[in-house]
């Protein structure tokens, strides 16, 4: 595992709000590469609302203000297309959403197929054996390729979105409570899943559950009404938290 | 012993109920099913291969037959669904994109008139647009009627059928680096492919028996012809005409040519059934 602390998101005074209503105080934190980042806190905190800003899907929600500064690799985010941007910050939802219309197969290409990029035969099969062995799908998937997504299980169909987000080759992945609508067996596979992953792409999981932020992150932000309360590495915050609110937080006293 | 005759009592009127719905139920297949016998029996005899096959002729000479109507209402049709579908299809996604504008409400509440709008008055508003300024009746202008028939019934199905499609798709074909238009052409609308294509059909088979709005565009033509800016013959008008004539072997034509229109409506049907069977 490589051993760095280079910093490629870089979060300054991320403030949002929706029809004037603030959701996101004066935000600011760093998120180191190959890392996972948990983001925690109780519903409605703001969690989803930051991942959102990192790839620009805060322009799909109408009213939605966001001041501060978000660079990537050292490069504002404002200043990339939103188009470029999601294809260097891939995003997993908290429901699995394979397209309906699509085989497994083209699932996983599908950012190529739905953006016109020409593969010849040879390249197709090798990213979508690829982006399956990744998510350790391929074992599983790979005599029924042809057959729609929706088949699989509800663990498969997330574990198939992930590998549709890393065909693109993304510097970051936002997963958004991605274990929540699973059952506790494949929310272990899938854990087990993204701790492996951090070796290729740095990732930032959006959770509800602190047991989970406890089990696969290296850092953890504690979210609580729009405010950062505190961001530190997951072995101190979890032992030794320095504001009273994540103490209470973690021992179960509210959210 | 009170309480036993008063359960007693629901039950005899909970089955009086179902008695009833039923009763009514199976009421609503008899005019279908009447409708439908009366045709078979009256046109029939009429229905044969050189029908299909021939012009109309004189009354009183053989093999006369409904080609050219046939024809017709395939071109008009045609011409119909090449105009409505793209616009009713833009006009869908438009209505399912920007729910909150102001825009939408007016389009929406449009459609809805333009749907209720009596197909004689479509046909008259047709005439004045195109058929004045052309100078002559055409196929043209009787598809540009059926066309403003067909609209509204593809926009709003189109709509209705994208607003089932969860909108986490979109989500995440936009968060892959997929361009705005192409998330929703071909993730949305791909998605809602059936649905819409049902709606087309269905709008396909109300515009087929419509009379109204081709007389005064459409007009009619006792010839084949092929050019769209010439009168055209079409079943439903052949149907008018040939079954409020005095002759006995016209209004038995007209029969046969109802039991085809109907044939086709009802095959129609039943393949809108399958898609939406298909869609489960």
């Amino acid at each position: 595992m490589k051993k760095n602390n280079r910093v490629i998101l870089d979060i300054q005074h991320l403030s949002v709000s929706i029809h004037g209503q603030p959701i996101l105080k004066d935000i600011s934190m760093q998120v180191l590469e190959n890392k996972v980042t948990a983001i925690m806190g109780p519903s409605g905190c703001g969690k989803s609302t930051m991942i959102r800003c990192i790839n620009r899907m805060d322009l799909l929600t109408e009213g939605m203000l966001r001041r501060g500064l978000v660079t990537l690799d050292g490069r504002s985010i404002d200043e990339i297309d939103p188009i470029l941007l999601r294809r260097q910050v891939g995003m997993v939802f908290q429901r699995p959403n394979p397209f309906p219309t699509m085989s497994i197969f083209e699932n996983v290409l599908a950012a190529y197929l739905l953006n016109g990029i020409k593969l010849s035969v040879s390249e197709k099969e090798e990213i979508v054996q690829e982006c399956l062995e990744s998510v350790g799908l391929w074992d599983e998937v790979k005599d029924n390729l042809k057959r729609k997504g929706t088949f699989l299980s509800g663990g498969q169909q997330q574990r198939l979105c992930i590998a549709r987000s890393l065909a693109c080759k993304p510097k970051v992945l936002l997963l958004d409570e991605p274990t929540s609508a699973l059952d506790p067996k494949a929310t272990a596979r899938n854990e087990q899943l993204i701790k492996k992953l951090k070796n290729t792409v740095t990732i930032l999981l959006v959770t509800h559950n602190i047991s989970q932020a406890a089990r696969v992150s290296d850092r953890t932000a504690f979210l609580y009404l729009g405010e950062l309360v505190e961001y530190d590495k997951t072995s101190i915050m979890f032992t030794s938290p320095k504001d009273p609110r994540t103490d209470q937080y973690l021992t179960g006293k509210f959210g | 012993m009170k309480a036993g005759s008063e359960v007693s009592v629901r039950k005899a009127f909970d089955l009086c109920f179902v008695g009833l719905v039923y009763l009514f139920s199976s009421l609503i297949f008899l005019p279908l099913i009447a409708i439908f016998v009366y045709m078979v029996m009256k046109g029939l005899p009429a229905l044969s291969f050189d029908l299909l096959t021939h012009l109309p002729r004189p009354v009183g000479s053989e093999y006369s037959g409904i080609s050219n109507a046939i024809v017709g209402s395939l071109i008009l049709i045609a011409i119909a669904s090449l105009i409505a579908v793209p616009l009713g299809i833009l006009i869908g996604i438009h209505l399912y994109e920007y729910k909150q504008a102001r825009m939408t409400d007016i389009l929406r509440l449009c459609m809805d008139v333009l749907q209720g709008v009596p197909s004689i008055i479509v046909g008259i508003v047709v005439y004045v647009w195109v058929v004045l300024p052309l100078n002559s009746f055409s196929a043209l202008s009787g598809g540009i009627a059926l066309a403003l028939m067909m609209l509204p019934v593809i926009a709003r199905s189109t709509e209705e059928t994208m607003n089932l499609i969860l909108p986490t798709y979109k989500e995440a074909a936009l968060a892959l680096g997929v361009p705005y238009y192409t998330a929703v052409f071909k993730v949305v609308l791909r998605s809602a492919g059936s649905g819409v294509l049902t709606g087309i059909v269905l709008s396909v088979a109300r515009i087929a028996g419509e009379t109204a709005p081709l007389l005064f565009t459409a007009f009619g033509n006792q010839f084949m012809s092929y050019n769209v800016f010439k009168p055209i013959l079409a079943l439903p008008l052949l149907i008018f005409n040939y079954a409020t004539s005095p002759y006995e072997e016209w209004q038995a034509i007209a029969w046969g040519a109802a039991l085809l229109l109907i044939l086709f409506i009802f095959m129609l049907s039943i393949g809108v059934k399958l898609l939406s069977y298909e869609k489960k």
